[in-house]
């Protein structure tokens, strides 16, 4: 096969599974959120109560898609694209499996923080254009928590980059094959991991949302398919962090040998998307002014901490 | 930070933990015998409509859900023409059920009342009326009562004394 065929192939691959997990985890996570509150969840509809999706979709299509008459029509409307755009350009430099990456780009890791960044514009254009009080108050906490989350999420991620020499994912995931990167750089990952949850607007940290302080936040005028884009975005913001930590911290498609690559990747991400959604099922939400005292005194010290005892041990190696 | 850990622990232990739910359809609960649902009308021992059409359970009724026409046969034996409740008003108080003088009305346990038109929500007596005698076993209002009817001379009641011949003078 040619290799611009082969790249156009594992694009749809990936952007099929991708999708097809962003959509399938709206049933897991009401699934798994009702056994830990000791409840069955959606099991009705087809085995296991699968087709919910489907059922869900249906719903949310035929829905009225309104749009309040004070709004910004153009910006509206564009809002929720940029989320699942940004969230669906940050699969591009995973690494799956030895073989199966899109592109392996020398900065992948500088591309996933920026992709990640810009995800912000869609909760503050959509808050901004939705004309709407909670929404705006929606938005600038968004604004405020992605922002000051994003500084120690880069942070936190260069001792991977100085242990492996690399920001490229797949050479980081290569690097890790004496042993995976979370025991080094334990406090990096746990830095990084609270830092996703908050870059993903998860509970306990979706100020944005909090929907028994501002209705739903940013998206408390969206309906229909533009509140759809909102969600999958959400989920394949899940997703994503959750692939990254396995690639970055748990040594990606690395495993023994009975299972190949791939399996061993999607293993450990599911893993990960299951602790996401333990979240949500266990803890509260914080006050927003907790939220960013906890950012900005606790773990911003600990990343650069973190950043100098590595680069320190990492030079005396040498 | 320690009692977060925990928190997320003790919720990841409920995964294992037995349901509350109760998958209705295919499980069910066991109703209380005294459970207040669908109503009926009973039959006495005899196999006769037990209600006297006397319409103490429309007047009872709080939210007007029973409606009834009064009719009497040949032998003065009163009994509902129709008979009719609306169980889509109805709120299943049992105030009916109290307020019967004949056991005749009475609460069942069954609720699964659902229908898609809500006419279908409206019960004739036909509907309403079962064979058995329900709840109350062995009573028969027209046994005890002091009326003549059919079958049933003054005095020949149960635990009532044959009339007194108030022109005769013997004991």
């Amino acid at each position: 096969m040619s290799a611009p065929l082969q790249t156009i192939f594992i694009i749809a691959g990936v952007l099929a599974v991708v999708l097809s997990i962003a959509a399938g985890l709206v049933w897991a996570e009401r699934r798994l959120l009702g056994f830990w509150q000791e409840r069955y969840g959606p099991n009705r509809s087809g085995p296991f109560g699968l087709l919910q999706v489907v059922a869900d979709t249906i719903k949310l299509f035929f829905k009225e898609d309104w749009i309040p008459p004070l709004a910004d029509k153009a910006i509206f409307s564009a809002a929720p694209g940029i989320i699942v755009c940004t969230a669906l350009l940050g699969f591009a430099v995973i690494p799956f499996s030895p073989g199966i990456f899109v592109v392996d780009l020398n900065i992948g890791l500088l591309f996933f923080l920026a992709m990640s960044s810009l995800g912000v514009y869609s909760i503050v254009l959509g808050a901004w254009a939705s004309n709407n009080k909670y929404a705006l108050l929606g938005g600038l906490r968004g604004a405020a928590q992605m922002i000051s989350y994003e500084v120690f999420m880069g942070l936190s991620l260069m001792g991977v980059v100085m242990l492996a020499g690399s920001f490229s994912l797949r050479e980081i995931v290569l690097a890790q094959r004496k042993i995976w990167f979370v025991l080094p750089q334990f406090v990096g990952f746990i830095i990084f991991f609270i830092a996703g949850i908050a870059e993903t607007r998860r509970l306990p940290f979706d100020l944005p949302e909090a929907e028994n302080e501002l209705v739903a936040g940013f998206h408390a005028e969206y309906s229909a398919v533009k509140f759809v884009l909102y969600y999958i975005g959400e989920y394949l913001g899940i997703t994503l962090i959750s692939a990254l930590t396995v690639t970055l911290f748990f040594g990606g498609w690395l495993g023994p040998g009975f299972l190949p690559p791939p399996v061993w990747f999607f293993l450990k991400t599911a893993v990960f998307i299951v602790f996401f959604i333990l979240l949500r099922a266990s803890l509260a939400r914080p006050r927003y002014d907790q939220l960013m005292g906890f950012g900005w005194k606790v773990l911003l010290p600990l990343a650069l901490l973190n950043l100098l005892v590595t680069g320190a041990v990492a030079l005396l190696m040498r | 930070m320690l009692s977060i850990l925990r928190t997320i622990w003790l919720t990841f232990r409920h995964f294992f933990r037995k349901k509350v739910t109760v998958q209705y359809p295919e499980e069910k609960i066991k109703l209380p015998a005294r459970w207040r649902g669908r109503i009926i009308l009973s039959r006495d021992p005899d196999g006769e409509e037990r209600c006297v059409a006397c319409y103490l359970c429309a007047v009872a009724c709080p939210v007007g859900c029973i409606s009834l026409q009064a009719g009497e046969d040949e032998y003065g034996r009163r009994y509902p023409e129709f008979f009719r409740i609306n169980f889509s008003r109805c709120i299943y108080c049992g105030f009916c059920e109290d307020a019967c003088p004949t056991y005749a009305i009475q609460l069942i346990p069954d609720f699964e009342m659902a229908e898609y038109d809500r006419r279908n929500m409206v019960y004739e007596k036909e509907f309403l009326l079962v064979d058995g005698q329900g709840k109350y076993q062995g009573y028969n209002f027209y046994r005890i009562s002091g009326l003549a009817i059919r079958g049933k001379n003054k005095g020949q009641a149960e635990n009532e004394n044959p009339p007194v011949d108030i022109k005769s003078l013997l004991p």
